[in-house]
């Protein structure tokens, strides 16, 4: 068993065993958010990390499956129904947004993304007899999978938990798959791609797909577990948050975006009790980190992890030859 | 009925006039630097609220709104000079970088004016002499949105004098077409970087102010202002002067008629003349690069 084996069942211990050595349910309710958070995260990582493609829309994406969840509960349909309905819809919304946004790469796809994701936070916010507009939309308890009461913070815990660990043991086989290989190939090299047969356009659909997929979960989780969806969700700032947590964490790596989901939600926990300013602090984070630490924390740590252990074996190497 | 159209029609070449003054900034600077300003929704917001705080009277003064609006213009545009000089030029070349912090700017700079004016919407007083209205038979139009097409179509012809007859501006139009050949016979891009961003922020502080009577001033008309600016740029192309022109008349008809006809769905109707240019022409109506 090697280090990275260890510590990841060390990690998979500590997550299943957390409400257990957790000290009260306001942290189990962070813990909670981290898990879905880094969902959406590990889904836009997907095409940012391992696509080369920059998307500032994906809240649209998240707040359309919330927002679907808690239309149709409300309209009185059951929660198997809704679940499947925005897992459909989240996903036909990202192919909307996949034909439209890669005819380019790079900033034009950025563009477009924003303004994609700006049309749904204006959608939400002003078409009222739909989304009640700014009032936002209630939802009044959780579903039962299997039976399985999911109402207290513990269980709804468990259920984001398996989840969560489904989410990324499939971007894990994703990544190692032909179709990951293939998607980075078009990150590096799209012309050569193309050149070899690869069709680069579908490759890139396929993986918007399993993004908005990915993104739909979180949405769906995030409103079972807020009970409540407004505009405010679907806002540029939600897009840049989650982006800040992919990017901070490392784009293209298999962790970061959990590492950075992590940071944002607990920042953003522990300081909404001390200042008001939560945008005034992720701007400036946002600022430091792409100046600062452009690769993110996971690689940055990683690398100087590696310096500091290849100078000490050379250091100790010296001190073996000199006498 | 006719009467309400014609209304309907001034008051969307009114804010098509608004949307030119803060469209053409981000088409050059995009055209020049490559990178969509994600900030300019803020610098028109914080121009709106400069002018503001300047004509309600700062420091026992009560300024002229024209004053107002040039002062706050020029503030925005040395904001802007500094933004471009001491945050983008530390990542050359990478665009990706350079808009994400253009982003962050962007959430630091709607805390501030929350901290600084409040949550409460500020309305900005007509200036006194443009007070009435100009009636043509049964029609009867303010005469302050009058003003503000005329200023508009003011600044677009300075801006082409300048673009289309002076060396400034045949440089900058140099660094749009081929920044690269244009470094190589002697031009220094990077002052021109400065110099658009400079101009650009300006240019949307000053819509900002002017629009502050119509639109009037709150929090959250940075995120209202700023995909109504992509929209007009992908429509009318990167770049292009004449582009965000077209572009913005054709937005702010789109937009008012839209908000007249079907107001909950009038967001959503902006989107579809940029869904029409993307499919069938995706530099823009009069581009020249796809971004």
């Amino acid at each position: 068993m090697n280090g990275r084996t260890f510590a990841m069942a060390v990690g998979f211990l500590a997550l299943v065993a957390l409400p257990y050595w957790i000290p009260g349910i306001y942290y189990l309710n962070v813990a909670s958010q981290i898990l879905f958070y880094a969902i959406f995260a590990l889904g836009l990582n997907i095409l940012v990390g391992y696509g080369g493609l920059v998307s500032l829309g994906h809240a649209g994406l998240f707040g359309i499956a919330a927002y679907a969840t808690g239309y149709l509960l409300q309209s009185g349909f059951g929660h198997s129904f809704a679940i499947l309905s925005a897992l459909v819809l989240g996903m036909a919304s990202m192919a909307l947004y996949a034909v439209l946004s890669l005819r380019t790469t790079g900033i034009g796809f950025i563009m477009i993304t924003l303004a994609l994701g700006e049309i749904l936070w204006g959608l939400a916010y002003r078409w009222i007899s739909i989304t009640n507009g700014d009032n936002g939309i209630s939802l009044h308890g959780r579903p039962a999978p299997f039976g399985f009461d999911i109402n207290s913070a513990a269980s709804f815990y468990y259920t984001t938990l398996v989840v969560f660990l489904i989410a990324v043991v499939s971007v894990a086989i994703f990544v190692r798959s032909p179709l990951g290989a293939a998607l980075m190939g078009t990150r590096d090299q799209p012309r050569r791609m193309n050149a070899l047969g690869y069709h680069v356009w579908a490759i890139r659909f396929w993986a918007c797909m399993f993004s908005g997929l990915l993104t739909s979960a979180a949405g769906i989780l995030f409103v079972y577990y807020t009970q409540f969806i407004s505009p405010q969700t679907l806002a540029l700032t939600s897009s840049a948050e989650v982006l800040l947590m992919v990017i901070s964490g490392g784009a293209g790596t298999l962790f970061g975006p959990i590492v950075g989901a992590a940071l944002v939600v607990i920042v953003k926990n522990v300081v909404s009790g001390f200042i008001e300013r939560w945008n005034m602090l992720l701007g400036a984070i946002f600022v430091a980190i792409v100046i600062l630490m452009p690769e993110g924390l996971v690689p940055g740590t990683a690398r100087l992890w590696r310096l500091a252990w290849r100078k000490k074996m050379s250091t100790g190497a010296k001190a073996e030859a000199k006498p | 009925m006719s009467t309400l159209w014609l209304v309907l029609a001034v008051n969307s070449v009114t804010f098509g006039g608004l949307l030119f003054l803060l469209s053409a900034g981000f088409s050059l600077i995009f055209g020049l630097m490559r990178i969509p300003n994600l900030t300019h929704g803020s610098l028109f917001m914080l121009g709106a609220y400069f002018g503001a705080t300047f004509v309600g009277g700062m420091l026992g003064i009560v300024f002229n709104f024209w004053i107002a609006a040039l002062i706050a213009a020029v503030v925005v545009a040395a904001l802007g000079a500094v933004l471009e000089r001491f945050l983008l030029r530390q990542l050359p070349g990478q665009q990706l970088a350079q808009v994400l912090v253009t982003l962050g700017v962007s959430f630091m700079a709607a805390d501030f004016c929350l901290m600084v004016w409040g949550g409460d919407p500020i309305s900005v007083a007509t200036p006194p002499s443009l007070v009435g209205f100009l009636r043509a038979g049964p029609a009867v139009f303010p005469l302050y949105r009058i003003a503000v097409i005329v200023i508009a179509v003011v600044v677009a012809i300075a801006l082409w004098l300048l673009l289309d007859r002076t060396r400034l501006g045949a440089m900058i139009r140099a660094g749009v077409d081929d920044p690269d050949m244009a470094r190589v016979v002697g031009i220094r891009v990077s002052q021109l970087f400065t110099i658009v961003f400079a101009l650009g922020a300006g240019l949307a502080a000053f819509a900002g102010i002017i629009g502050g009577p119509i639109l009037s001033v709150y929090p959250g008309l940075d995120q209202d202002m700023l995909p109504l600016a992509l929209v007009v740029v992908i429509l009318g192309g990167t770049g292009s002067l004449l582009g965000s022109f077209v572009g913005s008349i054709i937005i702010g008809f789109i937009y008012n008629f839209g908000q007249a006809m079907f107001p909950e769905l009038a967001y959503f109707v902006l989107f579809l003349p940029m869904l029409l240019v993307l499919i069938l022409r995706p530099q823009g109506l009069f581009g020249r690069f796809v971004p």
